[in-house]
């Protein structure tokens, strides 16, 4: 065991944690779950860039691309993901408030204003990419 | 030292990141994950998708959007390793792959959007 295993701690009556603590409470478990959403992200990212690929090279990959996302499979990676996703955003705009402080006129804005803003910020930017895509 | 000066501009991309990926990860996975396959609404036409994606600002942001999230990714998934695995001992190989991967993702992403013609 090196000493840099635990970064600015010394090694003094540390009790050992079991790996599985995350499934002792509710709470703990939803954090992990939060904190595993990030696997989601990057698999968005990855069938984002095999979409802009597949229309890239033209109709008939484009058309390959959503029989493929049809499939069984993709469709529950999707479905799955989405859950996750869903949960990131909204975990994250709640938590927005505790990491911005705003202030109006020398008074702290109240925190279900920042998030509220945040959730509004949410619905627009959902209904522009909607619009983008679906309006012709 | 120098090497604890690099966290604070990790936290920031990871912020970002964050943002953006809960800005429009779910709207564009609801539409080309769900909606799309399920036949629930009828997806866009291949010209529509490639006048968007011909944009010059649409491909800057898009690269923006898969780089920051990429990060945004990579840092939070370093830390599940870390808090929820305690793989500790394997700190600078988590890095790399986490962190290297991100790099390589994020250079797939400005390769596959630039070739969009």
């Amino acid at each position: 065991m090196r000493a840099s295993y635990t970064e600015y701690h010394p090694r003094w009556l540390r009790r050992r944690k079991s790996t599985y603590w995350w499934l002792e409470r509710v709470s703990y478990l939803a954090f992990i779950l939060r904190e595993l959403s990030s696997v989601f992200v990057v698999w968005t990212v990855a069938f984002l860039l095999l979409l802009v690929h597949a229309v890239s090279q033209g109709d008939n990959s484009y058309r390959q691309f959503l029989s493929w996302s049809a499939s069984t499979p993709v469709l529950l990676l999707n479905l799955t993901s989405l859950l996750f996703v869903v949960f990131h955003a909204a975990t994250w705009f709640r938590l927005a408030p505790q990491a911005m402080v705003v202030h109006v006129r020398g008074r702290r804005l109240p925190g279900a204003w920042i998030a509220a803003s945040n959730y509004l910020a949410w619905a627009l930017a959902t209904a522009l990419v909607a619009w983008l895509l679906l309006g012709d | 030292m120098a090497k604890r000066s690099f966290e604070p501009l990790l936290w920031l991309l990871f912020s970002a990141g964050g943002v953006l990926a809960a800005l429009l990860a779910p709207i564009l996975l609801l539409l080309f994950g769900v909606a799309f396959p399920l036949g629930w609404l009828s997806p866009p036409g291949h010209e529509h998708l490639l006048e968007l994606l011909r944009h010059p600002l649409a491909r800057v942001f898009l690269f923006g959007f898969c780089t920051l999230s990429l990060v945004h990714g990579a840092h939070r998934f370093r830390y599940t390793l870390y808090d929820g695995l305690q793989i500790k001992h394997l700190n600078e190989f988590v890095n790399l792959v986490c962190y290297g991967g991100a790099i390589v993702g994020s250079a797939v992403a400005a390769h596959l959007l630039w070739r969009v013609a």
